[in-house]
């Protein structure tokens, strides 16, 4: 009877570093602090500053777009999330994703998804109407109620 | 004056129990119903003190109830580094865990450490795992003559890679480590610890062609900060902060 084969560990493929990798690496760790900040600025303004999670309406959310630096902030926030995350779950299908195949498969769906995101986040935050009309020119309900803004 | 031992041996002094072992075991021969290879799981009850080790209980059964169980050890006393495995799900070293550490009442799992491939029993294949280290070249690298005497180093200097000098290459980070159970490419942590022994060491030169191998996409960039690397050391070192600071040296350029 002899021992079976014991399983040859994959040799190491010398990959060294380049600078773009090197690039989203430090990316990664800056946007995680700016995402802290963002994040928590994000939730405590729509949740615990005025009457909390009940004020969350279309109105609120017209109200608080109907500024520019709303706008910033929350498209900053919008692409480093999209892109610390993306770049995260790139990490663990390279770790994890056995054959180059799935590597190739997962990794176009996660940049299609990402890319998505981003123009359809963008668009929505950028050509954003907070004051809606009907046909006869009258604002619809529910519009903020400093409407016209500028 | 004589010392002499009137007291009788005190046995009954400390609690002693039944505990149950649950051992991940594989025959790479096949043995009873298991196929050559087939891992399953035995368990085994021993008699032991709340004081007894792992080991000791290891030990009681490989001596008393089957001798076929195989397992590594050497000192038996947490400074070889052969006997590291994962007990309760957890990577230790056998001779440093004590049975009353471990909750006795349920049985205690003990598998071989993870990501290297299992020989028999609790004994796995450390070759991929040596050979990380030799990659890192874990010797000192001097440039000219040899010193008519000692290498002086202050104790400042001696400081900045005391910690990594504790390693005893026993596998408990690299086999804890979630990225290196992935696909082998990862040189592991313990390479790093090696390499950084070196790298911060005032005495070596040989610093940057270190660096330059773990300079890798399967080098220290590899490292997601899972810190199981620094629970599971026996010896307490902080494996995950001296990865970090390669990949800062690395970064920065500065030593």
């Amino acid at each position: 009877m002899t021992a079976p084969e014991l399983s040859q560990p994959m040799p190491r493929t010398r990959k060294r570093m380049n600078a773009t990798y090197r690039w989203w690496w430090v990316f990664q760790r800056v946007s995680g602090v700016i995402l802290v900040v963002l994040i928590f600025t994000h939730l405590f303004v729509n949740l615990m500053m005025g009457d909390g999670v009940s004020q969350i309406d279309f109105a609120f959310v017209a109200g608080k777009w109907a500024a520019w630096y709303w706008q910033v902030i929350d498209f900053v926030m919008l692409l480093l999330a999209m892109l610390h995350g993306t770049n995260g779950m790139s990490y663990l299908i390279n770790d994890y994703a056995r054959s180059r195949r799935s590597r190739a498969i997962l990794q176009a769906i996660l940049g299609i998804a990402a890319v998505v995101i981003i123009v359809l986040g963008s668009l929505v935050i950028w050509t954003f109407e907070p004051c809606p009309v009907d046909a006869t020119g009258a604002f619809l309900p529910g519009v903020p109620s400093g409407c016209p803004f500028n | 004056m004589t010392a002499v031992d009137t007291a009788p041996a005190q046995v009954g002094g400390v609690p002693s129990m039944t505990v149950t072992l649950r051992i991940r075991r594989l025959n790479p021969e096949g043995v009873g119903d298991h196929a050559a290879g087939e891992d399953y799981w035995e368990e085994f009850q021993v008699e032991a003190h709340a004081t007894d080790r792992v080991l000791d209980a290891l030990h009681k059964i490989k001596w008393e109830q089957d001798g076929s169980l195989a397992f590594r050890r050497s000192c038996a006393h947490g400074v070889c580094g052969s006997d590291a495995m994962r007990i309760n799900a957890k990577n230790r070293l056998a001779c440093k865990t004590l049975l009353k550490d471990l909750n006795p009442a349920k049985p205690i799992l003990i598998e071989p450490i993870a990501g290297l491939p299992v020989e028999k029993d609790l004994i796995v294949d450390m070759e991929p795992f040596f050979a990380s280290y030799r990659e890192i070249m874990p010797f000192l690298m001097p440039s000219g003559p040899a010193p008519e005497r000692e290498r002086l180093q202050s104790p400042e200097e001696r400081e900045r890679f005391d910690d990594t000098t504790k390693c005893i290459l026993c596998a408990a980070c690299t086999t804890a480590c979630p990225v290196f159970w992935t696909d082998g490419q990862y040189f592991g942590p313990q390479a790093i610890v090696g390499a950084h022994r070196f790298i911060f060491d005032s005495r070596d030169e040989g610093q940057w062609d270190r660096l330059e191998i773990l300079n890798d996409k399967a080098g220290v960039w590899k490292c997601r900060t899972a810190f199981n690397c620094t629970e599971a050391c026996p010896r307490g070192i902080e494996v995950t902060k001296a990865i970090s600071e390669v990949k800062k040296v690395l970064n920065t350029g500065e030593i």
